[in-house]
């Protein structure tokens, strides 16, 4: 080894090492660049890009779960792939491709297991955090005929569960994987036409299912299953005509802002506002166009909405105190994602057909930073770790 | 080869079926377009069918799935959606010659790539 190559080696050395405890302490993130399957790991307090890691195959819709100590990242990618990150070193460090096609995951409370919903074939999959060595499936078969249907909105629940909808079968499951090797599965029937997301409330107490196949949410209390689902919001649209949903909304934590849980309507341009004490309609806010994604800031005092195409260059924002849309903001072309620091004074918002990230002062809404990205979609911060739901 | 020869014939058949009735007879649309409506249809149909087309809450897109289909239902479907299912219309952002056009390269699998 001549000296050259060691001086360089010790220099690579130190610097890794001053990298990882510098990483240990900012906020760090990841950006879900779709087209090319890459992700750009990001500084949130100094607005930088840190790294790129490639090689995660299909990530048109793809999103990411973090461990409890934000060490490492679980990708789920549209491709069935299941890759963990280390942040620290912006490598992959597993990969596994476990299914044809699938949706999202989610990561255990006590952060032992992963486990993934899948479209095809479908159902879950649990996975060993550390190894990702496969542990259990659960089918998600319904009916009298062997059939299989698609699970969306997968989330982690108390008591070593996770909760998820079955989108043809219009049932919730839970699955106790107290023993991860043979889950045991409580079923709730019934509950309401295509579920095609859904959520966990932060206090990990109800799980709330969007419907698309009629008006309403499907609301389970994780403290009394055996009570099966209610309907809320019962008659949003009161029979009328659906206007054409050109995106699918999205539901995850973020919706709860103090007594209130934010919702997207199905086909109407509106968000839904419900307070959490009896679940019942507060107040209906029209908005710009069909919410995808309706995201409360950290501190609860803001929501931010994105909208599906045709609409989808323009973002809002409602005041949680007024109930009021305050501001109307267009970041760039094809708005996809929204993510707030986890102090709630910026939000990062990715703009697809523009190719970056924009970030947004949420106090004054000034457009203070952006970030070059291709075709960014997800934007994941670690602050994410330590939030049931998200 | 014998695969690629039969993978053209088919593509010609499905274009020449396509041509034949007067309501699907159509013309290409311009280069400029025809990237939009690429970037359209990996995007955006794409947000339920995939951006590689291999399904999704949607079904696939790819040659195979649509292999059998008649173009002129899925030009229909693309036109006017599916009622009853999450398939909305889009007749306010693409023309009857360019769903023509759309469901002629999903059919000869020309939209799936990269």
């Amino acid at each position: 080894m001549s000296a050259r190559t060691v001086t360089i080696a010790a220099v690579a050395a130190i610097a890794a090492v001053a990298a990882l405890i510098e990483a240990a302490h900012a906020e760090l993130g990841l950006v879900v660049e779709r087209a090319t399957g890459s992700l750009q790991l990001v500084d949130n307090a100094k607005r930088a890009s840190l790294a790129r890691i490639d090689g995660l195959g299909d990530l048109s819709h793809a999103s990411l779960v973090y461990s409890g100590d934000g060490r490492f990242a679980y990708v789920f990618g549209r491709d069935g792939g299941l890759t963990k990150i280390e942040l620290a070193s912006a490598k992959v460090v597993a990969r596994v491709v476990q299914a044809g096609n699938s949706i999202g995951g989610a990561i255990s409370r006590d952060g032992r297991l992963v486990a993934v919903a899948n479209y095809e074939p479908g159902g879950v999959k649990l996975f060993d955090a550390q190894t990702l060595e496969l542990l259990s499936e659960i089918p998600a078969t319904y009916g009298n005929d062997g059939k299989r249907a698609k699970v969306v909105g997968i989330a982690d629940a108390p008591g070593n569960r996770f909760v998820f909808s079955l989108f043809e079968a219009s049932e919730i499951w839970i699955a106790d994987v107290a023993d991860p090797r043979r889950p045991r599965v409580r079923k709730l029937a019934n509950i309401g036409r295509e579920p095609y997301d859904a959520l966990i409330t932060p206090d990990g107490r109800h799980y709330i299912a969007g419907l698309f196949g009629e008006d309403g949410l499907a609301l389970v209390d994780l403290a009394d299953v055996e009570a099966g689902a209610r309907r809320i919001l019962a008659d949003y649209g009161r029979g009328q005509e659906k206007l054409p949903v050109y995106k699918m909304p999205h539901l995850r934590g973020w919706a709860v802002a103090g007594p209130y849980a934010f919702l997207p309507a199905i086909g109407r341009h509106e968000v839904l506002v419900v307070e959490r004490a009896g679940w019942r309609e507060v107040v209906r806010i029209p908005a710009h166009g069909q919410p995808v994604f309706v995201m409360a800031r950290p501190d609860g005092g803001q929501v931010w909405v994105n909208f599906a195409l045709p609409r989808n260059d323009t973002v809002q924002v409602i005041d949680v105190e007024r109930l009021a849309i305050v501001q109307t903001l267009r970041p760039g072309k094809a708005v996809l994602h929204m993510e707030f620091s986890g102090a709630g004074d910026e939000v990062w918002i990715s703009a697809r057909d523009d190719d970056r990230v924009v970030i947004y002062d949420t106090a004054s809404f000034a457009r203070i930073a952006e970030i070059p990205a291709q075709s960014p979609s997800g934007i994941f911060f670690t602050w994410r770790a330590k939030r049931i739901g998200m | 080869m014998a695969g690629m020869n039969v993978r053209v014939g088919a593509a010609l058949l499905v274009a020449g079926a396509s041509l034949a009735p007067a309501a699907l007879a159509g013309d290409a649309p311009e280069a400029a377009r025809r990237a939009q409506l690429v970037s359209l249809v990996r995007q955006d149909c794409g947000s339920c069918h995939g951006m590689m087309l291999k399904g999704g809450l949607g079904p696939a897109l790819t040659r195979a799935a649509l292999r059998d289909k008649p173009p002129r239902s899925l030009v229909a479907t693309v036109l006017y959606g599916r009622p009853g299912t999450p398939m909305p219309p889009w007749r306010e952002f693409v023309t009857s010659a360019e769903a023509e056009w759309i469901v002629r390269q999903l059919q000869e699998g020309t939209l799936h790539e990269r």
